[in-house]
């Protein structure tokens, strides 16, 4: 089976007046079809540096090495006008802002119809009704196909969002912090509907957030990047409750759980900030902030070690505490 | 565990019957606060809960008299807030705001040291000017403060500017914070040593703090006890171990089930919108959405969910028709 999206030794530097900034540095990561992953990190981690790239919406100038197979096609090497065929129809990405995207002089129905006209070259008539079928599957009424953006709330404008990115049924999504800015009961139901759409359509979902928690409940494998590096990769649920490496079990601990006894009135977190991407500590770029560092972890560049098939952390810990374990 | 001793005192702050009105485009009025009665003990960590638009930005800022009340009253020490420049000005030196961006609430072009320094300047508060600074800064956790106080905002990290707030807080000495999603804009493993640095201040300087925040786990994580909010009105109030873990309104039910791995059943995800404070429904405000209302559960109470308004609460407790009812 040809996986949905592979991503080899991904290496991804911005050239900026500061001089060059190693935003992702090294990523490798597969996804089959209707697999959905979670990608966790803080601000300058390099995950949204990540997802740009897969479509290759990064701004002209950046360094990008390594391979990006988009259904076994390489991204990096196609040509624009193939590029744009790919785009929608293949790929669909769905920012935090994306809501404030939309065209606000024209009709929501219309907007939703325009990928399946350029893609598919289909009658706008025909298009403008799978619009309203699209329109449907998020949970928008009918009735609104006519609205104007400003019509509709935040929350709705987000599902016309993921509406479009459904348009061309493509066979990957990745949504970047696609719920981050909703109220909490509009966020619940944009992921429930986000997760039943993909689960329904095998459509393979990358997602994107700071919040594990949410990450948790949505996919069914975590990635976890730190300093434009996966430092955890493995199944979500065993991910986020037993961490074995202590920038995710740190992470975790940031979302406590209500009712959690141990979490009452103790909030965990890290010392610290996370690091400049240009300026990035030596040796493992996690040690001045570990509350479990050894000697050598200041001098050792640690790369992801096997806890288990399947399961993966960047930490000299990770043998012992496997060991520890049986 | 630190343990809040709350004894049984007179309230610090409260607010009794408290209404807020802002007039609405289009000339409807907008009811932000409909009816709330509230009491913040010394050295309690109240939070607010409440999705946006609930009210409880517009709350918190009346209690610190930064928005008059269109209804009832706020009391700091059991004397009713006066709205005049002098008392307002006497009364900022006891409560404190902190911001949730520190970012957009740190004047790019000052130091942190003229950050700091400002709230003592407005209040002429000129003698150990030096001194106060650096004993604010290293509270909220800035230390050796000499180092920071030449440094300006885009010089520090997120985590390091939410503590230059903090510490303009501080630097006056209060007796109360009101902050507003302390750690919304922060990065997630920062997130905990701001909070910690919360608990510290109650602990060590016998701070109150009202905290406002969408985020029940942060209420989980601080504070002692939890009001919910609805449209305007509180829903459920009362000892956050008790209103997270067994919360009784159907509002806060479904605002705990939605959290991962939570103490209540089955997520309950309300349909529909927040509400509009325009157009308040009558009866119980929450019935168009309530699921109690929905799944036939609250049959026997429809009617007066429908149709009858609910007192304001007084006290800890819950303000619902069903709960109401003895079982």
């Amino acid at each position: 089976m040809t996986p949905v999206l592979d991503i080899d030794d991904l290496r991804i530097t911005y050239h900026g007046s500061r001089g060059p900034i190693p935003a992702v540095r090294g990523v490798s990561l597969t996804l089959d079809p209707g697999e959905t992953l979670g990608l966790a990190g803080e601000s300058g981690c390099g995950k949204s540096t990540l997802a740009a790239a897969v479509l290759r919406l990064l701004p002209p100038g950046t360094e990008v090495t390594g391979r990006i197979l988009l259904d076994g096609e390489d991204v990096l090497t196609m040509g624009w006008g193939r590029l744009r065929a790919v785009r929608w129809a293949r790929a669909s990405i769905v920012f935090q802002g994306a809501m404030h995207s939309l065209n606000p002089v024209q009709r929501i129905v219309r907007q939703i119809a325009e990928p399946i006209v350029l893609h598919e070259g289909v009658e706008r008539a025909a298009a403008e009704d799978r619009a309203v079928e699209l329109m449907a599957a998020v949970g928008l009424p009918a009735w609104r196909a006519k609205s104007y953006p400003h019509e509709l709330s935040g929350g709705q404008r987000q599902r016309v969002m993921i509406a479009m990115a459904l348009a061309c049924s493509p066979d990957l999504i990745i949504a970047d912090e696609a719920t981050t800015a909703l109220d909490v009961m509009i966020q619940a139901q944009v992921l429930r509907l986000l997760k039943s759409l993909v689960a329904e359509r095998s459509i393979a979902l990358v997602m994107i957030s700071h919040d594990l928690s949410v990450l948790t409940d949505t996919c069914e494998r975590l990635a976890v990047m730190y300093a434009g590096r996966l430092v955890e990769y493995g199944p979500a649920h065993e991910v986020f409750t037993t961490a074995r490496h202590p920038y995710s079990e740190g992470l975790a601990g940031a979302f406590p759980t209500v009712g959690d006894t141990a979490a009452r009135r103790r909030p965990r977190g890290l010392p610290g900030d996370p690091p400049d991407p240009a300026a990035l500590p030596g040796g493992c770029p996690f040690h001045p902030r570990c509350p479990v560092a050894l000697d050598a972890c200041a001098t050792t560049d640690v790369t992801l070690l096997d806890v288990r098939p399947g399961w993966r952390a960047a930490c000299l810990r990770v043998p012992a505490t496997k060991e520890a374990d049986v | 565990m630190t343990q809040a001793v709350v004894p049984v005192t007179e309230p610090l702050l409260s607010c009794r019957d408290l209404g807020v009105r802002f007039r609405a485009p289009g000339g409807r009025t907008a009811r932000a606060v409909d009816g709330v009665n509230l009491e913040l003990r010394p050295g309690e960590i109240l939070a607010l809960a409440g999705e946006s638009g609930c009210g409880k930005t517009t709350l918190a800022r009346t209690l610190l008299g930064l928005e008059r009340p269109t209804a009832g009253e706020v009391f700091f020490r059991g004397r009713p807030l006066g709205y005049r420049g002098k008392d307002l000005k006497a009364y900022r030196r006891e409560a404190q705001l902190v911001l949730q961006d520190p970012t957009g609430a740190l004047n790019p072009r000052h130091t942190v040291y003229e950050a700091v320094a400002e709230g003592l300047r407005i209040h002429g508060l000129h003698h150990d000017e030096r001194e106060r600074v650096a004993d604010a800064l290293s509270r909220a956790g800035l230390r050796p403060a000499e180092k920071f106080f030449m440094a300006y905002p885009h010089e520090l990290s997120g985590g390091q500017r939410q503590r230059v707030v903090i510490a303009g807080a501080l630097v006056l000495d209060p007796t109360v914070i009101i902050a507003d999603e302390p750690v919304a804009s922060l990065d997630a493993s920062v997130r905990g040593e701001i909070l910690a640095l919360l608990l510290r201040l109650r602990d060590e300087l016998g701070l109150s703090a009202v905290v406002v925040t969408h985020d029940l786990g942060l209420a989980w994580n601080i504070a002692d006890r939890i009001a919910v909010m609805y449209l305007g009105r509180i829903v459920e109030y009362g000892d956050v171990d008790e209103v997270l873990t067994r919360p009784r309104h159907p509002y806060t039910r479904a605002l705990v089930s939605i959290l991962p791995d939570s103490p209540v059943g089955e997520p309950q995800i309300l349909t529909g919108e927040p509400p509009d404070a325009t157009q308040v429904p009558g009866g119980c405000r929450f019935h168009p959405r309530c699921p109690a209302l929905r799944d036939g559960s609250a049959a026997a109470v429809a009617d007066d969910c429908r149709r009858t308004r609910l007192p304001v609460l007084g006290e800890p407790g819950v303000a619902c028709h069903l709960r109401a009812r003895p079982a």
